[in-house]
């Protein structure tokens, strides 16, 4: 493709137009770095296969069998629609909660914070969830959804708002906060599970799990039999376009916006960024609440204590977050992309005559890493690439502050 | 057949991706002349001395030093051929001695350690040759910002440096320190030495140089010997079109007090009271102009009069209340205007489109927005009408703010603060970095806008700036104002009460 920016105008300095190539270089690189980063990820892991396998053709048939463990095919015509069918059910109930714990890191970069609390946002909505979901007998499900689905959202908004009023309001970053809660929650959840009279403590207190959540707080379930697929995937591509439309076109998105590029000139327009930090956080863990409690009420039904050391939804969404630059539609696609690897690597997805089962988790781990690596490497890569225009050992100033 | 000059460029052409910075461009130097490089910003003045002294690689052109080709690949090659250059940002260790500074990377050794005291006495010896008097022993930052000129232009000269380039020498110096340097400058001329002299500043190439090369756009347009040279003959080839470098101002008509500040005192990051107890006023149609060198409270001052700094104590009243404890958003809705110092650190969201900029205060009120709900298109029919007033190029209501011109830029925050119709309007160093033509624009609107009855606190510390623009200049030194002045003072006494030489307060 064409790399030639926009011919500079009459009236434009030479050197001007400098920055306007940058942001060209930005600009493209929002759909071209994501894109690359992934497709070397997979190259790489490709590469992994190729070694341990020792077989030139491995790499191409493991592919093979995780693009066709991912149930992605069913959209092809022909092949067993039915087994198809039930792995894009699985594919799509992983997505789900991947969008909304992407939304909970991107909406808080947004705001200029890197929130690593996803994950335990996701604890508390999910945790909430549980009490809300178990209780209430009797209640219609339209009201026991939604009231339980609202404290999961609201108990994320306050495990993350905990992190943006610290930082607003005595500096405290919010990457070690957010790491020192996720902590915090994952303890509790397992105390409020295990303890003899643990506040989330099933009927039968030999077993550290909860009950099952009632009927009535169940999501509708729109398409399988076995564990088929819920009604949370639409709360979850609401959950995209809200993010979307709060974040572009609300007074609070434009001064989260403002903050998170410039927090000197959002104070300058008025903004106060001690309040933007408070709120984004919790808006941010807002989202990952909800994650948790759909997660909850569309599938789980019951939490096991042994779940908080399987579960990394919300760590993914970081890949997530990142992958899609923080925009709507990039976060969809990459919650599917790592939707898809986890389904598709899944041991029982896979003939362990074909692949290798440790293998394949393995190699689905990594290549989250490596996109993850890459994507964040972006800056390095960007940076490298300007500095080819320089030759020798002083930065270039800007050239619009030539003074 | 003359003989052949000391230094020539021929046919220079630089391209940067999408962007020709030198296109042909031809430069001579003559043994023991000023030769002054005259540009706006962005002409490609730095580009052409940064390609001289190896700093780039020029695509196409060539050199010639005494008629005899020359390959300058590296700064270390410049200097092998005699080429020295002072940076406009110093690059200087502050810790390290003025002579440790000067002898670096080629330091007089007595076995494997630095011989300090020949270091000492060789910087001495050059320094006396010279004339430029420092002291070898003194720390970079304890000495002035002159000094560290100096002691810049010392470490070109002991390197062997015969033609030596200034780029925008004059930008961090007080008028003093100008003249300063401009004496050393002769001394230097009379030993022999050549000089490029980079600038955009008219006034000063005219005081120093012997002839004087215009760029524009990356193109040479003329070379001119400084007899005949004027301001405006100058502008005029920089820009490319007459320009207006007087501003035409009625005298003022001051109305009723806008602004009033009572015994402000404000501190700064590191607890030091940097404010110390100002007090003045500002009236409708009057500009009252704070003069100063750099970092003597008029950063703080401007922040704690726009909310965005806490004062320690004091009182600054604007639309008939104290403001002096209340956030940013009161002083915009008291109608304070806000031209800030740095426009891309803080007066602008450089990923924000024009339209978002323009929006930046009134976003919250509409028609920008009605209950939380923002409506772009209405930002962007807003801007529009605003870049097309204040005469924005480069880019739309869409464009984001990182790709404008400096000038534009400026311009982009003069049209979102003029507009919201404030009734003060602080302008801090509203033309720094900007080119003639931007400049004259800034300087006209605010004379417009002090016409229209608001009242305009202009600080800056360009003198000829707040000259031509102040009916009323106030001297501010380590955080006092120092004197009153009225329009028609002489540059030389505001110069000596910038720099504390008196303290007495003058009609």
């Amino acid at each position: 493709m064409s790399l030639a920016p926009t011919a500079p105008g009459p009236d434009e300095p030479p050197e001007g137009s400098v920055s306007g190539l940058q942001t060209f270089y930005e600009r493209a690189g929002g759909v071209l770095v994501p894109i690359a980063a992934a497709l070397l990820a997979f190259i790489i892991g490709g590469i992994v296969v190729l070694i341990t396998e020792k077989s030139l053709s491995a790499p191409f048939e493991a592919y093979k069998a995780i693009f066709q463990g991912t149930g992605l095919t069913w959209f092809i015509p022909g092949g067993d629609t039915a087994g198809e069918a039930r792995d894009l059910q699985q594919t799509l109930l992983i997505t789900t909660p991947l969008i909304l714990t992407g939304l909970a890191v991107a909406f808080a970069f947004r705001c200029g914070m890197f929130n690593i609390g996803g994950q335990g946002q996701f604890w508390a909505g999910l945790l909430t969830a549980i009490w809300f979901g178990t209780h209430f007998d009797g209640a219609p499900p339209v009201v026991h959804v939604t009231l339980t689905v609202v404290a999961g959202i609201l108990a994320g908004a306050v495990w993350g708002g905990i992190a943006g009023l610290l930082k607003a309001t005595t500096g405290a970053h919010e990457v070690i906060s957010t790491i020192m809660l996720n902590w915090i929650i994952l303890w509790s959840g397992k105390w409020l599970l295990e303890a003899p009279d643990g506040f989330l403590q099933g009927t039968d207190p030999t077993l550290p799990r909860s009950d099952n959540v009632l009927d009535s707080a169940k999501l509708p379930t729109i398409w399988g039999a076995l564990q088929p697929l819920h009604a949370g995937i639409f709360i979850a591509l609401f959950a995209l376009l809200v993010y979307h439309l709060l974040l572009n076109r609300t007074t609070l998105g434009f001064e989260v916006r403002a903050v998170g590029f410039n927090p000197e000139a959002a104070a300058y327009g008025g903004i106060s960024v001690k309040r933007n930090y408070f709120l984004a956080m919790a808006i941010a863990g807002s989202f990952a609440g909800l994650a948790g409690a759909v997660d909850m009420l569309g599938w789980k039904y019951r939490l096991t204590s042994t779940e908080f050391d399987a579960n990394f939804l919300g760590f993914i969404g970081i890949a997530v977050a990142l992958l899609g630059r923080n925009k709507a539609v990039g976060i969809l696609l990459a919650a599917l992309l790592f939707g898809a690897l986890d389904v598709g690597t899944s041991p029982r997805q896979l003939d362990p005559e074909v692949f290798n089962p440790e293998l394949a988790t393995n190699l689905a781990r990594m290549i989250q890493a490596l996109i993850i690596a890459f994507v964040g490497a972006e800056f390095l890569i960007l940076y490298l690439w300007r500095s080819r225009r320089r030759v020798g050992i002083r930065p270039r100033r800007l050239p619009v502050e030539e003074v | 057949m003359t003989e052949p000059p000391l230094l020539e460029l021929k046919g220079i052409t630089k391209r940067f991706p999408g962007v020709v910075a030198n296109d042909h461009v031809d430069f001579e130097l003559a043994k023991g002349e000023v030769h002054a490089l005259l540009g706006e910003n962005g002409a490609g003045k730095s580009t052409l001395m940064n390609i001289l002294y190896g700093l780039y690689h020029p695509d196409e052109g060539e050199f010639r030093l005494n008629g005899q080709p020359l390959r300058v690949d590296s700064p270390r090659a410049a200097i092998d051929a005699g080429i020295g250059m002072v940076h406009q940002h110093f690059m200087l260790i502050p810790v390290m001695s003025v002579a440790e500074n000067i002898v670096l990377a080629v330091e007089p050794r007595k076995g494997p350690f630095i011989d300090l005291d020949a270091a000492n006495a060789r910087v001495r010896d050059i320094s006396q040759r010279f004339g430029l008097a420092v002291r070898p022993e003194a720390r970079i930052e304890s000495i002035s910002v002159g000094m560290q000129q100096r002691v810049e232009i010392l470490k070109a000269l002991y390197r062997g440096a015969e033609i030596l380039i200034l780029d925008e020498p004059t930008a961090v110096l007080t008028p003093q320190e100008a003249e300063e340097l401009f004496a050393i400058l002769r001394s230097l001329q009379a030993e022999g030495k050549s000089i490029i002299f980079i600038s955009h500043k008219l006034g000063e190439v005219l005081a120093i140089a012997d002839r004087i090369t215009v760029l524009r756009r990356g193109k040479t347009i003329e070379t001119v010997p400084r007899e005949g040279a004027t301001e405006e003959s100058l502008a005029r080839l920089m820009v490319g079109r007459e320009v207006l470098l007087r501003v035409e101002k009625k005298p003022a008509d001051p109305g009723e007090p806008l602004l009033k500040v009572e015994d402000l005192r404000v501190r700064e990051e590191r607890g030091l009271e940097c404010v110390r107890g100002i007090s003045f006023e500002v009236r409708a149609g009057e500009i009252v102009g704070i003069a100063g060198v750099d970092g003597n409270g008029q950063t703080e001052l401007v922040e704690a009069l726009t909310g965005l700094r806490k004062a320690e104590s004091g009182r600054v009243v604007a639309g008939g209340e104290d403001l002096v404890d209340e956030s940013a958003r009161d002083y915009l809705d008291a109608g304070v205007g806000h031209i800030p110092e740095d426009r891309q650190r803080r007066g602008l969201v450089l990923d924000f489109t024009l339209a978002e900029n323009i929006a930046l205060h009134d976003y919250r009120e509409e028609p920008d927005s009605k209950w939380g709900w923002l409506y772009p298109r209405r930002l962007i029919a807003r801007a529009g009408r605003l870049l097309k007033e204040f005469d924005v190029r480069g880019g739309g209501p869409k464009t984001p703010a990182a790709s404008l011109s400096g000038g534009n830029q400026q311009k982009v925050i003069l049209a979102r603060e003029i507009s919201r119709d404030p009734r003060i309007l602080i302008a801090a160093q509203p033309t720094r970095g900007l080119d003639v033509g931007a400049i004259e624009f800034v300087h006209r609107r605010l004379v417009t806008e002090r016409d229209e009855g608001r009242g305009i606190l202009l600080v800056s510390f360009e003198l000829d700036e707040i000259l031509s623009l102040a009916d009323r200049i106030l001297v501010i030194y380590e955080g006092r104002i120092v004197g009153e002045y009225g329009p028609d003072v002489s540059e030389e006494e505001l110069g000596i009460a910038m720099t504390g030489g008196r303290r007495e307060v003058a009609a």
